[in-house]
């Protein structure tokens, strides 16, 4: 493996790496003995270049970038190999050396902006400690200056104020400041957009591409999203399992995976299928076709093929502001749309857009403040206790969080059983048979019966709550940004078990979503909300192809990797 | 597998000459693929309390307070198993008063004459009863006052929460003291009514805890999920909420048992506790005091034991603590 070889042939014989890693292993002493994150990993980094560490949680990715900035927590060591940043090994270096180079050599943005700026500090304070740290001029327009350079508008007053009054890609946009302050030579940018929406996502990497282009800083970029590697990338680096599988120019990477992982990465990445998850109208399934009964006649063959109609819905929240006092916040305004028998209705928006109070509405959770929720030509809102639970029966849930949404205190047995025992169906062992049953379609063994959620991974949750979801043969199920913490290929994994799912059971889906690379795999409609308000509805074919609204083109053009899936006449400029 | 059309575009955010680098493929068999998600099915399951145990099991913390709480608990079931003495006054001879260690006593005797380590082992049981049935009894009052606050919030909560800070506001002992010197207590003093006023002024503490720890879990995605499976609401506060509560219940109901032990002794050593009839450490103390100077052995040995037996139950709130913090968990 030498790649030096290949720099003195394509004419970089003269530059010298700015980082690179060689054969880097690194390992963390915990209680159940030492555990290897990296392993035989190497990089390499020109000065002025990015290059992106692509892999799943638990790939080691976030771990090379930290050992490359020396900032390993401390029970995690550097045990073989070199990091070598400009010809220097600072794999083993000192404390002094490293806050030396630490600022105005190497600088980081970290990934969560919300617990990353100290809630106490005035943000100019935080720039200004950065600057004087690393021995520059740092008077309060030095700070504005580092501050309007990372894009905040208003730089000098927005200083004063704290992190707490800050958006999260304002917040985002000062730790590129403080990152960016010293002008240091290389970036490390862990993740620096993944709490973001979309279009934020956008700005901030154009912002950060724009930046460190004009200042001919290298930017080590680590993320878990393929698509946005190839997009703002000249090399990706794969990790799996802590190992390097596969590096080279993005692009080439991309088109001719070599790797089975790299493969499987590229095949599954949302952001880069462009077609819908085929399972059900591979079947030759036609909606009409699901609307037999289920076994336990609950279904009333309805004439209305729109299993749910949602009219004028709006909701409006009292905010308490001071004594006795409340000003109304609409989160959701007047929304009408209606979903068919059988097929997938994405709701889509960025945060604070009012998809997740709707799906709280739709499950009967919150009362609408006006307006009507039409459930299989019943309005919901005038249903008694008695009708409440038999609706129950049939409008499940899946949420987003899969660490959250199962009770860590009761195995899965229980957790799956739970809907049955409350409804009081069957005996004991139709109940476990049901289980079992209930555990072979989402594909887990069913010895993970005696199990807890603490020794399930996310994606294998998340498997357990559609398993519990389906447990009363629901209609309908409202998925909750069901996959958005999953990893790329567990959440392929699982949107292929809710595509099969429905085929075979004919369910129908209302999926809350801000993810539309998402929404393209899965979704046959799609409605997409901005600030409470209802946009653009379609099927999903016609929004992708032919966004009516200038919000829905935002939105489309800021998946990224976008670009890499679109043909031109479609590139939005 | 790579869609065709990729090849058409690339986002022209920045332009700068892409180096020629090697594409570089690790060796498949050195980088193995493993199926995506594959449940790990090696270990035997474990839930929460079955780690819990696992790691306490390695803790000598939990071990030492353990094994001494046995001990204590045993002492106080069976005090004849380990003193065949009779250590109550009838039997105490005036003649051995302030005698030192002898054959078959081998703590001496208090200044009437009665065996100390006789004394010592028959005390305990007034000691663990008070400790224990307060603690049950401030974990039934304020766990459903605390449940009920934090679980139904609003209103209730504004008002049971005024109720508690009043209690909060008085101190345990202070509290004490008033009511023991009541009419209807002074003549009426028995371990139970001992129990009684501490639960009265116990439960704010255990209440506060619980308030706190069912407002954390109460907006737990799983209990709206149970919620919208058509669980009742006081059925989603029993079987999910309090469950999950209960953590950092127990932990500070350990530690708060060692503390109703110290405030009986006190208590009593003050004189308004257990009537000097009622064999106690704290009753011990007191009639040691007199001869504190001459003899203070008699003071020492139910002291210790005292000091034991709380240490224990403080030491074993402690190791609870370690097992039961999911954040201590992770490491």
């Amino acid at each position: 493996m030498s790649a030096s070889v290949d720099f003195q042939e394509a004419g970089y014989a003269t530059e010298r790496p700015l980082l690179e890693i060689k054969n880097l292993a690194i390992g963390f002493t915990t209680s159940n003995g030492e555990v290897n994150a990296v392993r035989n990993a190497h990089l390499t980094v020109m000065p002025g270049e990015t290059v992106a560490i692509v892999g799943e949680s638990g790939s080691g990715k976030s771990t090379t970038a930290l050992a490359a900035i020396g900032l390993l927590p401390g029970n995690g060591r550097v045990a073989a190999g070199q990091i070598l940043f400009d010809g220097e090994d600072i794999s083993n270096a000192s404390e002094k050396r490293m806050i030396e180079l630490r600022g105005n050599s190497i600088g980081m943005v970290p990934q969560d902006p919300m617990s990353n700026l100290n809630p106490v500090w005035k943000i100019g304070d935080q720039v200004r400690e950065t600057l004087k740290a690393n021995g520059l001029p740092s008077g309060p327009d030095d700070v504005a200056k580092v501050l309007s350079q990372a894009g905040l508008p208003d730089a000098g007053s927005r200083a004063k104020q704290y992190p707490h009054e800050f958006s999260g890609g304002m917040r985002q946009r000062a730790l590129i400041a403080i990152g960016l302050a010293c002008q240091p030579r290389l970036l490390i940018a862990d993740e620096p957009t993944s709490a973001l929406d979309v279009t934020v996502q956008r700005q901030i990497l154009d912002h950060l591409d724009k930046m460190t282009t004009e200042l001919g800083t290298a930017v080590l970029l680590i993320t878990h999203d393929l698509g946005l590697a190839a997009e703002r990338a000249d090399q990706v680096v794969v990790m799996y399992r802590g190992q390097v599988v596969e590096s080279g120019p993005s692009l080439e990477l991309l088109q001719n995976p070599q790797h089975p992982y790299t493969q499987r990465l590229v095949a599954s990445a949302p952001s880069l299928a462009s077609r819908r998850i085929q399972a059900a109208k591979e079947l030759g399934v036609e909606t009409d076709d699901m609307l037999a009964p289920t076994e336990t006649g609950v279904v009333e063959p309805s004439t209305s093929d729109d299993v749910l109609q949602i009219q004028n819905l709006r909701k409006v929240f009292k905010l308490r502001s001071g004594l006795g006092k409340s000003t109304d916040f609409t989160a959701v305004d007047d929304i009408s749309f209606s979903v068919k028998r059988g097929t997938t209705t994405a709701i889509v928006g960025e945060s604070g857009s009012g998809k997740s109070t709707v799906a709280q509405m739709v499950l009967n959770l919150l009362t609408p403040t006006s307006g009507k929720i039409i459930f299989d030509g019943v309005d919901t809102s005038t249903l008694n206790s008695k009708e409440i639970f038999a609706f129950r029966r049939r409008v499940q849930p899946i949420f987003q969080d899969p660490y959250g949404s199962l009770d860590p205190m009761y195995n899965i047995f229980r957790t799956i059983e739970e809907p049955l025992r409350t409804h009081k169906i069957g005996d004991k062992a139709s109940r476990e048979k049901k289980v079992r049953e209930l555990l072979d379609q989402v594909a887990l063994p069913q010895s993970t019966m005696q199990r807890y959620p603490n020794e399930l991974s996310g994606g294998q949750r998340q498997r357990v709550a559609i398993a519990r979801a389906l447990a009363l043969d629901p209609e309908v199920i409202i998925c909750d940004e069901a996959v958005s913490a999953l990893d790329v290929l567990v959440q392929a994994q699982v949107l292929n078990l809710l595509a099969e799912l429905q085929s075979r059971l004919g369910l129908t889906y209302l999926f809350i979503t801000h993810d539309l690379a998402v929404v393209r795999q899965i979704a046959d409609r799609v409605c997409v909300m901005e600030k409470g308000k209802l946009v653009e509805t379609g099927s999903t074919d016609d929004v992708f192809e032919a966004p009516q609204q200038e919000y829905t083109r935002a939105l489309l053009n800021a998946i990224p990797g976008a670009g890499l899936m679109l043909p031109p006449e479609m590139e939005v400029a | 597998m790579t869609p065709d059309n990729t090849t058409t575009a690339r986002h022209a955010v920045s332009v700068r000459p892409a180096r020629r680098t090697e594409h570089f493929v690790a060796d498949v068999s050195e980088t193995p693929l493993q199926a995506t998600d594959r449940v790990k099915d090696e270990a035997a399951p474990l839930s929460l309390w079955g780690e819990a145990w696992k790691n306490l099991r390695k803790q000598p913390l939990f071990l030492i307070s353990a094994f001494l709480i046995l001990v204590v608990v045993a002492v106080s079931l069976f005090p004849g198993l380990f003193s065949q003495i009779d250590p109550t006054s009838e039997a105490c001879q005036l003649a051995n008063s302030d005698a030192g260690p002898a054959a078959g006593h081998p703590l001496g005797f208090t200044q009437q004459g009665c065996d100390v380590y006789a004394r010592v082992i028959f005390g305990t049981r007034s000691s663990v009863t008070v400790g224990l049935f307060t603690t049950i009894g401030v974990l039934l009052i304020g766990g459903i006052m605390g449940a009920v606050a934090g679980y139904y919030g609003g209103w209730i909560d504004s008002v049971l929460a005024r109720i508690n800070d009043i209690f909060f506001a008085l101190p345990l002992i202070l509290g004490a003291i008033v009511l023991m010197q009541l009419p209807m207590f002074r003549t009426n003093r028995t371990v139970w009514t001992l129990v009684l006023i501490l639960i009265v002024f116990g439960w704010p503490q255990i209440a506060r805890i619980t308030r706190g720890a069912v407002i954390e879990v109460r907006n737990a995605d799983f209990v709206t999920a149970a919620r919208s499976l058509g669980v009742s609401k006081f059925g989603a506060l029993m079987r999910h909420v309090m469950p999950n509560s209960l953590a950092p219940i127990i932990v500070v109901a350990t530690i708060s048992l060692g503390t109703f032990i110290v405030a009986e002794s006190t208590l009593s050593f003050l004189g308004i506790g257990l009537p000097p009839s009622v064999m106690s450490w704290g009753n011990d103390i007191q009639a040691a005091q007199a001869s504190l100077r001459s003899n203070p052995m008699p003071l020492l040995y139910p002291a210790i034991a005292l000091s034991i037996t709380v240490l224990s139950f403080i030491m074993l709130g402690d190791a609870l603590r370690d097992a039961l913090d999911p954040k201590a968990r992770k490491r």
